[in-house]
């Protein structure tokens, strides 16, 4: 490591000023979560409850204000939770698939096929919403679990092409020659050959999609109302529900519940997060 | 009877034309379109709900719907409308000052931080973790979370008078003039932890053996740094633009959740007038027009883009 | 165990351009076939052909007596080694021996006993549950084979199995496969760059450059009798000497080529018959001849051959004879001379070409005129 020249303080505070910069909104959650509505008129963002103090956390589970209903996050959060795993186990599945065809079994214009599929990563979604909702409306799925789980493998399968492409492209094209002469069709070299040593770009592409499904707010607000809402859509009609006094402490817990789930799995797995960014990124 | 077998080659015949010969050649089609049997439903997918929704929305956005839609073809008359709504020219307007400063900041930052983050620090790993977590949350997170810093009375406000700054005045939340700078303040906390995450990586992409020459050569950090590496990453500089500029135009989440468009319009961006139009004020036909003008945005900044930086990557070589 | 025919096959990319331009080769049961040729003459092209991993553009590739033009490869009862030696990583490496076996659904017992079979015919017993990962590249490519020896094939395909590994090992691999194909009496299709693979390797070699086989035959007899200036100089080491000359007629009507030795002219009698050489008398030849067909007067006996005393540039040992460079017709020309008789750089000395065996080309065509 390199010695501590007055260059190198200075990095560091920098370093840690900005680290302060990051942190602070984290630390004004949390801390406001725990204080009670007198506490936070009386003091001010900085400073620390008097006590730990969970009641704004119940409130914004159980009891909080969502619009009509006063029934708090928990119901949004189970509605999250049925939405996001099938989504991303369904759209993690195709893409591994599609992206082993587009690496190993390519034919003639596949390739303008894969950049065909790729645009649907680039456009703003704006401009599919009235026809979804209209095709989602036709066949009874307005507003459900199973519309919205839809939806996302729709516009999210395009995305795990891209990622399981671009890695089994670095899977020797010589393995799977070797398995196709040894007999061994298109579904048994991708269960015995590619799916083992495909580990890692799971892990990315789970990572990536859980976080981008459970995030979502645009498909959660338009294409789910009421009983399927998602948490995002929940925390800001909690939010912005302005029937008298803002419960600043119950918004805060609120906004942190809703945020826990891909805070945990980023704390935990972070560089696959990273390499999840890097990777669709890396694309240009 | 072999020899005559090789005399009388009829190349394209099998030879043995027995039953299982023929059921031969049809699994040899089965297997050969497996993989195009495979990619169907996505391929099929594609077409349907992105190209043909696509097409769909524009046909929407020539017609005069209103609550309903109504296939009556009425030429530009939407976009007329459109161009002649102030809301409109307001969320444009707010899209463009939001557009630059949050990516001209977000780069500058990312940039900064990363350069910092180069220099062989000890906690790297903790610091960078910390810099980007701010991508895992949702844009309603934080929104939510900015919203509530940088309130007018009990936020960012009060901290100060409470330091003794009495005089420090922040209400930019609720003043129509400054509303869209909250959401640039809380995009940039949002992304520039990303784009250092990739100007690490492209810094860190960077031959070693060359900064060494330049300064076996005499320059000094900060040149090295102006001449040598800031120029070798174009093209990382190319995908975070073109990441940025696409987060930037898609915006809505944040700015629903920090200032939901307002105080009243102040703050709107096309998202969220497309959002409404559409969903709450029962205009499908302007709604889908400016759905249609969010995608002529985004082919306008991405196209020019993705071209400069395949030329420049041609010239790269 | 087949034979292998490959009638009249072209291959043409999707982009026009034409790999293989019409190739012929028949090859008898359990004969080893080599495939040589530099980077782009087609050799890979075409084994991948014969594998059915590419497809035929027109002409028709036999094993046996059954067209497999249109079969997938699994149908084709082939087994192929790779360059990369292809091992799956996730498996070990009797899994790896085994997989094809478990394909085409052989009793367990029985795969237990093929794999211990070909384990201890390539030493590799004491690696049967070791990783890809944790093998060396000799090991590899032994483990590569028994996959491969395995399934008992018709037909074996090796695509650059050496190449990968450093000289020391080449070498030991070569004698492994050949003594392998002694054993197995297998049919073997062997697809390398190498000439000396080609040579010590081969019953039967094919040279081919730009989608065309330039030479098909026994080694021997390509190293005798090249039938062009490509296979002449591809095969042997160090290669063929080229010499420009003009051929002429003495005035018994014997052909000869005059060669200028550093300034001094000088004829070189040729023992072919003129009425051959007719059209060509008076015009520019290249005349080939093999290093070992010029040395010095000790090691040549007397046989029948001519003295030229030349002038020596460059002199290289190489243990069992030394290489000498003189230069004639401004062309640098190599012969072997015993270690003792070799004089140093800068000096003359007696070499003695012995012509019986040396070759004429067109210099336009590069094909072999006598």
């Amino acid at each position: 490591m390199k010695s501590m020249t007055p260059a190198r303080f200075i990095l560091y505070l920098l370093l840690a000023l900005f680290m302060l910069y990051y942190i602070a909104p984290l630390y004004v959650m949390v801390s406001t979560s725990f204080k009670t509505l007198d506490e936070i008129r009386s003091g001010n963002l900085l400073s620390l409850p008097h006590a730990i103090n969970g009641a704004a956390w119940q409130r914004a589970w159980s009891s909080a204000c969502t619009g009509t209903t006063c029934e708090g996050l928990q119901p949004f959060f189970w509605n999250s939770i049925k939405m996001v795993l099938p989504a991303v186990g369904i759209s993690t599945l195709l893409g591994a698939f599609n992206g082993y065809v587009f690496a190993h079994w390519r034919f003639r214009g596949s390739e303008w096929l894969f950049t065909g599929l790729l645009v649907g990563c680039f456009i703003p979604f704006q401009v599919v919403l009235l026809p979804m909702a209209g095709l989602l409306g036709q066949f009874g799925l307005a507003n459900t679990t199973v519309g919205l789980v839809f939806v996302h493998v729709v516009y999210g399968t395009a995305f795990t092409t891209l990622f399981f492409r671009n890695y089994y492209v670095g899977v020797p094209e010589e393995l799977i020659k070797a398995a196709r002469i040894d007999g061994a069709g298109f579904f048994l070299i991708f269960r015995k050959v590619v799916l083992p040593i495909s580990g890692p770009i799971f892990v990315v592409c789970i990572i990536w999609q859980f976080t981008q499904i459970w995030n979502d707010f645009l498909f959660g607000v338009v294409f789910a109302s009421g009983e399927a809402q998602p948490i995002t859509v929940g925390l800001n009609n909690l939010v912005n529900t302005s029937t008298g006094v803002q419960e600043h402490n119950v918004n805060m817990a609120a906004a942190i519940i809703a945020a826990l789930p891909t805070l945990l799995v980023y704390l935990v797995a972070g560089r696959y997060f990273v390499r999840g960014l890097t990777a669709g990124a890396v694309k240009g | 009877m072999q020899a005559a077998a090789r005399h009388c080659r009829a190349p394209l015949f099998h030879s043995s034309l027995s039953i299982t010969g023929m059921s031969m050649s049809l699994k040899n089609v089965f297997e050969k379109t497996i993989p195009k049997l495979v990619l169907g439903p996505t391929l099929l997918s594609s077409l349907l709900f992105v190209y043909g929704f696509i097409f769909l929305t524009a046909y929407l956005s020539l017609t005069p719907s209103r609550m309903m839609p109504n296939f009556e073809f009425a030429g530009l008359q939407q976009y007329a409308a459109l161009f002649d709504n102030e809301r409109w020219w307001t969320s444009l307007a707010n899209l463009g000052i939001f557009g630059t400063l949050f990516i001209g900041i977000s780069v500058a930052l990312g940039l900064f931080l990363a350069i910092l983050l180069d220099q062989k620090i000890r906690a790297e790993g903790a610091l960078r973790a910390v810099y980007l977590y701010p991508m895992a949350l949702s844009f309603i997170v934080t929104g939510t979370a900015w919203k509530w810093m940088l309130n007018p009375s009990l936020g960012l406000e009060k901290v100060m008078h409470d330091c003794g700054w009495s005089s420090f005045h922040f209400d930019w939340l609720v003043n129509p003039d400054m509303a869209i700078y909250t959401v640039v303040i809380a995009g940039v906390w949002q992304s520039s932890g990303f784009v250092m995450a990739l100007f690490l990586a492209g810094l860190r992409g960077i031959d070693d053996d060359i900064i060494k020459a330049a300064q076996v050569d005499g320059a000094s950090l900060p040149t090295i740094y102006r001449r040598i590496v800031i120029p070798a990453m174009r093209p990382v500089f190319f995908s975070v633009l073109l990441i940025l500029s696409h987060i930037a135009i898609k915006s809505f989440d944040l700015v629903i959740a920090l200032t939901a468009g307002g105080p009243g319009n102040a703050s709107s961006v096309p998202a969220i007038f497309m959002y409404q139009f559409s969903f709450t004020r029962g205009q499908l036909g302007l709604g889908s027009a400016s759905a249609m003008m969010m995608l002529a945005t985004i082919v306008a900044v991405l196209v020019p883009l993705m071209y400069l930086e395949a030329r420049s990557n041609k010239a790269m070589r | 165990m087949a034979s292998l025919s490959i009638r009249q096959i072209r291959k043409v990319y999707t982009n026009g351009v034409e790999v293989l331009k019409g190739i012929d080769i028949e090859v008898q049961d359990g004969q080893f076939l080599i495939l040589v040729g530099g980077s782009g003459s087609g050799k890979s092209t075409l084994l991948n052909m014969i594998a059915g991993l590419e497809s035929v553009t027109s002409g028709e590739i036999r094993i046996g007596e059954r067209i497999v033009n249109e079969l997938q490869p699994k149908d084709r009862d082939i087994a192929m080694v790779f360059q990369s030696y292809a091992l799956y990583p996730s498996m070990t490496v009797r899994q790896n021996i085994a997989f094809g076996l478990g394909v085409k659904k052989v009793p367990r017992a029985e795969q237990d006993e093929i794999v211990e079979r070909v384990a201890q015919t390539l030493q590799i017993t004491h690696l049967l549950d070791r990783r890809p990962a944790q093998l060396s590249g000799g090991q590899r490519q032994r483990v590569a084979m028994g996959r491969a020896i395995a399934r008992k094939p018709a037909l074996f395909l090796f695509d650059e199995p050496l190449s990968n590994l450093d000289a020391k090992l080449r070498v030991e691999m070569r004698a492994e496969i050949k003594r392998l194909h002694q054993r197995l009496k297998s049919t073997i299709v062997y697809v390398t760059h190498d000439q000396i693979e080609a040579m010590t390797m081969g019953d039967l070699i094919a040279v081919m450059k730009d989608g065309v086989v330039q030479q098909l035959g026994t080694p021997q007899d390509i190293y005798d009798n090249p039938a062009n200036l490509f296979v002449a100089g591809f095969i042997g080491s160090p290669s063929m000497n080229f010499i420009k000359a003009e051929l002429g007629v003495d005035q018994a009507g014997a052909p000869f080529i005059a060669l200028d030795n550093a300034g001094r002219p000088m004829r070189l009698a040729l023992p072919f018959a003129a009425a051959a050489l007719s059209a060509y008398v008076g015009k520019t030849v290249i005349l080939g001849i093999r290093p070992e067909q010029i040395t010095d007067l000790g090691t040549a006996h007397g046989e029948a051959g001519q003295e030229l005393h030349c002038l020596i540039d460059l002199v290289e040992p190489t243990g069992p004879d030394t290489l000498l460079t003189t230069t004639l017709n401004g062309t640098a020309v190599t012969c072997r001379a015993h270690p003792r008789e070799a004089v140093l750089p800068g000096h003359s000395m007696a070499l003695a070409f012995n012509l019986s065996k040396a070759t004429l080309f067109d210099p336009e065509s590069g094909q072999r005129i006598a």
